[in-house]
């Protein structure tokens, strides 16, 4: 079991959290988005294998952040709030 | 005493004598004594039949090595495939062998063993094909598996699980752990041993020692004793089985007195594994025949149980490590003559039938046995070192696999790291603590003299003569180590997988590494090219209630339970689990039928009392909640008026409607967003999403109220009345309180909520309240609803209210892929301008189809009962029939007196009228596309 980093709650173990996609995948508003990019938006992951920015749920506190991570080694590098600042 | 067992030596209790059988046969044995030793005492020796062929087997090994002694076991405790070298003897006990019938010593699928050249590795990709496998599969089955399951053992318990840290975890208390252990502790460090024996000392048991002066097991115990004081965590009969994700180290802690055994979750600071070494055979011909055991194992039931394995011994070994068991076992009077590999002698045959009687030797000579201690070698115990993924390297010194690079946090020390001397295992112990940071102290005083390990090769050759097992439990030989090279499964994995050798129970503990030198051999390699297989967790068999823990049974899923659950069963309800909660499904003595036409009918007639507290209630509220919520609802909710409430839909990103449900604005910045009961976990989430990753999470703050409150729905032509004698404080004439508005009151100095809303059709008004002041309210409710004739309605009853008015429910008469637009929900679409969730997949080429499935009534016209819900719409056509969608509620209505539908049907909204065919398991009925709504279109009924 692996262990990350909540922003507001600290280490806790991968049970209490939920993936919530890649970082970065930014929703195009709008009903003129066309559709390639709105299915990309929707489906398309990128899973990569090695270092990866993520977003994920601590189901406990409800804190929703980025987490960066080896995909491969679980090395877990850090998290952050979704503040302005983490969606550089 | 028997011929096997001495007067002396031992650490069992000869002043408790117990009474066992083995395949029907009355045994005795000692306290302290395991099965294994105890039948060794008793002169036994076949012990079971091999898997495949049925060979007569004998004990191996004195631990977890052992791949032989396997055994059910009955009366005292209930054991299946118990391990006999590891389990404890109990007085009572009916031990069983496995995989033999009737008896080990007599077993009718012997004659197996004479058709062996016709069944070797991977027999079976190639036979049981034709005509069909299947005919052979059952018989196969029953001749597969060791033990027999007595279903009759029920045990109910569920085991623990406990969750530990620590500064510093050693697995294994022999020497070397026992030495870092009590280092650390004196270093004021945190502290877990464990170790798998029932008792902690390791080589200390059997072999010899002057530590400090005195004998080492008298150290042993001094040891424990100071770890004890320490503080230390003492675990034996603990298994360290897996390392995984983040240096969690899962345990098995055995239970002596036949309960449950216990899972430890550790995570320490850093890990010290003393994990010893495992002795292998030697390769020769019927080097499987009982009587044939481990030299180290001959030790130990010499000294831990005054066993003696024959009286005419043979010890053949390859290494220095076996001269203590050769003088040990003379010192008692045994004749033992020695093979010694170092010397270049060697076994080439071993000769007996159901046991070992000589050995023919490489140079011609045959030596006569009671039984055979062999010695081929100690290969270091390094799983979890690899599980956690250290490399191997190989030593060619010591002719086995090492850790390689250090894997952090992980040390090793002892046999382990290939130390068999004890002074080295003592001084490596301190080596290794050093390594990961922990000031040891000095190593012990020794009196002894040096081991010479000094072991020459003597691997499994290509073509040596006669049937050498490599792989025991799995009844794997050299010849089909060669059959595999010859077929060119030559990949360590392959070898692995197509021979089975190292696959069974024992994990090829004693077999893995003999057959990939073999492999080396065959294929022109070295062994460390041939490498190892993958390990992975357990290291030995852990049981599932260790897994599980408290998850099982009604702690599975355990559903969530009303506030006013007790106040309902007095009542007479029937639970069932609705959404994850546990509900009303209906009151009374009545089959459920007739109880709930009673309920729906009685709730349009006076006034219907029902509990609704699941509902989900999660607060909104801050500057951008109006904002938030026109961006959450599918429907524009920014010019609801503080006080009232509206119906909409919550929408995902792929314009399926996630859910549905009434907001309620109660100010300008404060919301209450209703769910579904069973979406609630859902809709938060999906709240805290949004407010964190489009929103100012300091201009909106969300709260999920559901569990506080409980929500006591009042419904039906006399619910006002019913309010109105309540005396809540609220304003209950129509234009203070019309339909889908929310008004504050309170009962008994208790503040609460009610709101207009109505999911029966009928005027109908929800009282939300703290869910802990909920049972002197609804008490009253019923106290004076009793004059009015009130009726208790379950979830069943409510299910059939609903439907009589169109009313959809989420996940029943919708799925993931309904749009609003199919459930008729069109306005939103066209008119409002805000962005919401899903929106832009509202307008794919998918959404915008005109021939999909859209939510209508079904009318019978045939007179009979209702629709089955999933009967299908069919249309007939030249190619065939094909579904027009299906119906998705069906009941009984007893205010209209006849059967209602609700479907999804192509194109439904605008075939107002058709009749269609309506097919289910080939019986065709007719039913006529009409509106949802069944019952009062008009909705007269919400303010009668």
């Amino acid at each position: 079991m692996q262990l990350f980093p909540c922003p507001f709650c600290g280490l806790r173990s991968e049970t209490e959290f939920h993936f919530g996609g890649d970082m970065g995948n930014l929703r195009p508003d709008g009903t003129e988005t066309d559709a390639a990019t709105w299915s990309s938006y929707l489906f398309l992951r990128n899973n990569p294998k090695g270092r990866t920015s993520e977003v994920w749920m601590h189901l406990t506190c409800g804190e929703v952040f980025r987490l960066d991570r080896d995909t491969v080694t679980h090395v877990v590098e850090k998290s952050a709030a979704l503040t302005v600042e983490a969606h550089q | 005493m028997t011929a096997f067992r001495l007067d002396t030596l031992g650490r069992i209790n000869r002043d408790r004598a117990l009474r066992f059988t083995f395949d029907g046969v009355q045994y005795s044995g000692f306290e302290g004594d395991t099965i294994a030793s105890a039948l060794l005492a008793s002169g036994g020796s076949v012990v079971g039949r091999s898997f495949k062929y049925h060979r007569p087997r004998g004990i191996w090994g004195v631990g977890v090595e052992e791949p032989n002694a396997f055994v059910d076991v009955s009366g005292s405790r209930s054991l299946v495939n118990a391990r006999a070298t590891t389990e404890p003897l109990v007085d009572g006990m009916v031990v069983r062998s496995v995989n033999a019938s009737p008896t080990a010593a007599n077993d009718r699928h012997a004659f197996i063993d004479r058709f062996a050249r016709f069944i070797p590795s991977a027999f079976y990709y190639k036979t049981f094909m034709w005509p069909n496998w299947h005919a052979f599969e059952p018989r196969i089955r029953q001749m597969a598996g060791l033990g027999v399951v007595d279903p009759s053992v029920r045990s109910g318990l569920h085991a623990d699980q406990v969750n530990e840290s620590c500064d510093l975890l050693v697995v294994g208390g022999g020497p070397a752990g026992l030495v870092a252990a009590l280092h650390a502790a004196e270093a004021g460090k945190s502290v877990i041993l464990c170790d798998e024996g029932c008792e902690f000392g390791g080589s200390l048991l059997h072999r010899s020692a002057q530590i400090y002066g005195k004998a080492g097991e008298a150290w042993v115990d001094e040891t424990v004793a100071r770890l004890r004081e320490f503080g230390v965590v003492l675990l034996p009969n603990t298994t360290a089985f897996g390392i995984y994700d983040h240096g969690l180290i899962a345990l098995n802690q055995r239970n002596g007195s036949g309960g449950h055994d216990r899972l430890w979750r550790v995570r320490p600071g850093h890990t010290l594994l003393a994990t010893g070494a495992i002795e292998r055979p030697l390769p020769f011909a019927n080097n499987d025949l009982p009587g044939i055991l481990s030299a180290e194992a001959g030790l130990a039931y010499l000294r831990r149980f005054g066993v003696v394995v024959g009286r005419n011994v043979v010890v053949a070994t390859n290494n220095g490590l076996a001269d203590e068991v050769v003088a040990a076992l003379s010192a008692e009077g045994v004749e033992v003559t020695t093979v010694d590999y170092r010397k270049g002698e060697q076994i080439v045959a071993a000769r007996g039938r159901t046991r070992v009687e000589a050995v023919e030797l490489g140079d011609g000579r045959t030596l006569n046995a009671d039984a055979v201690l062999v010695s081929g070698g100690f290969t270091p115990t390094l799983h979890l070192y690899c599980q956690a993924k250290g490399k191997l390297r190989w030593d060619e010194g010591l002719q086995t696999f090492l850790a390689g690079d250090p894997v952090d946090r992980i040390a090793i020390a002892g046999a382990a790291a290939g130390h068999f001397d004890l002074r080295a295992v003592f001084a490596s112990a301190g080596q290794a603590l050093a390594a990961v940071g922990i000031a040891s102290g000095a190593v012990p005083e020794l009196t002894a003299a040096p081991v010479a390990y000094g072991i020459v090769a003597a691997w499994p050759k290509p073509k040596m003569k006669g049937r050498v097992w490599i792989d025991l439990q799995h009844d794997v030989t050299a010849k089909d180590v060669e059959l595999a090279a010859r077929e060119n499964f030559v990949s360590v994995e392959h070898l692995k997988r197509y021979t089975t050798l190292g696959m069974a129970v024992d994990q090829g503990k004693t077999s893995n590494l003999n057959g990939l030198a073999l492999m080396a051999e065959l294929t022109g390699r070295e062994i460390p090219q041939v490498g190892t297989t993958t390990y992975r967790p357990p290291f030995s068999p852990v049981p599932l209630t260790s897994l599980g823990g408290l998850r099982g049974g009604s702690l599975m899923n355990p559903p969530r339970r009303l506030a006013l659950e007790n106040e309902h069963r007095d009542d007479g309800a029937h639970m069932r689990e609705y959404g994850g909660w546990l509900r009303p499904a209906w009151y009374g003595d009545e089959a459920e039928a007739v109880a709930v036409q009673r309920e729906a009918r009685k709730a349009r007639e006076t006034v219907a009392l029902f509990d609704g507290s699941p509902l989900g209630k999660i607060e909104v509220q801050g500057p951008q909640a109006a904002a938030f919520m026109d961006f959450i609802y599918y429907n524009t909710m920014s010019t609801l008026k503080p006080g009232r409430c509206r119906y909409g839909f919550i929408l995902s990103e792929t314009g399926g409607v996630y859910d549905d449900g009434v907001l309620v604005r109660l100010e300008e910045n404060r919301f209450i967003v209703s769910c579904s009961s069973s979406h609630v976990a859902g809709v938060y989430a999906l709240l805290e999403e949004w407010r964190q990753d489009r929103f100012d999470r300091s201009q909106l703050f969300i709260h999920n109220a559901t569990a506080e409150s409980a929500t006591l729905t009042v419904s039906g032509p006399y619910s006002r009345r019913l309010l109105e004698a309540m005396g809540l404080g609220v304003a209950l004439d129509d234009e203070s309180l019309p339909h889908m508005a929310t008004a504050a009151g309170s009962f008994d100095g208790t503040p609460l909520r009610v709101t207009r809303v109505s999911f029966t059709g009928d005027r109908s008004y929800e009282i939300s309240i703290r869910a802990d002041r909920a049972l002197p309210l609804w008490r009253t409710l019923k106290e004076k609803g009793r004059a009015l004739d009130a009726v208790l309605i379950g979830v069943e009853a409510l299910m059939v209210l609903r439907a009589e008015k169109g009313f959809i429910v989420i996940g029943k008469d919708s799925d993931g892929l309904t749009l609003p637009m199919d459930l008729g929900a069109t306005a939103p679409l066209q008119k409002k301008s805000a962005e919401f969730i899903g929106r832009r997949s509202l307008f794919t080429e998918e959404a915008q189809r005109p021939d999909r499935r859209q939510l209508v009534g079904l009318e019978v016209l045939d007179g009979g009962g209702p629709l089955v819900t999933g009967a299908h719409g069919v249309e007939r056509t030249a190619a065939g029939n094909r579904s027009l969608g299906y119906v998705t509620s069906s009941y009984f209505s007893p205010t209209l007196g006849r059967p209602i539908a609700l479907g999804v049907i192509e194109r439904g909204a605008s075939r107002t009228g058709d009749v269609i065919d309506i097919q289910h398991l080939g019986n065709v009925r007719q039913a006529r596309i009409v509106a949802p709504c069944a019952l009062d279109p008009e909705g007269a009924r919400l303010n009668a």
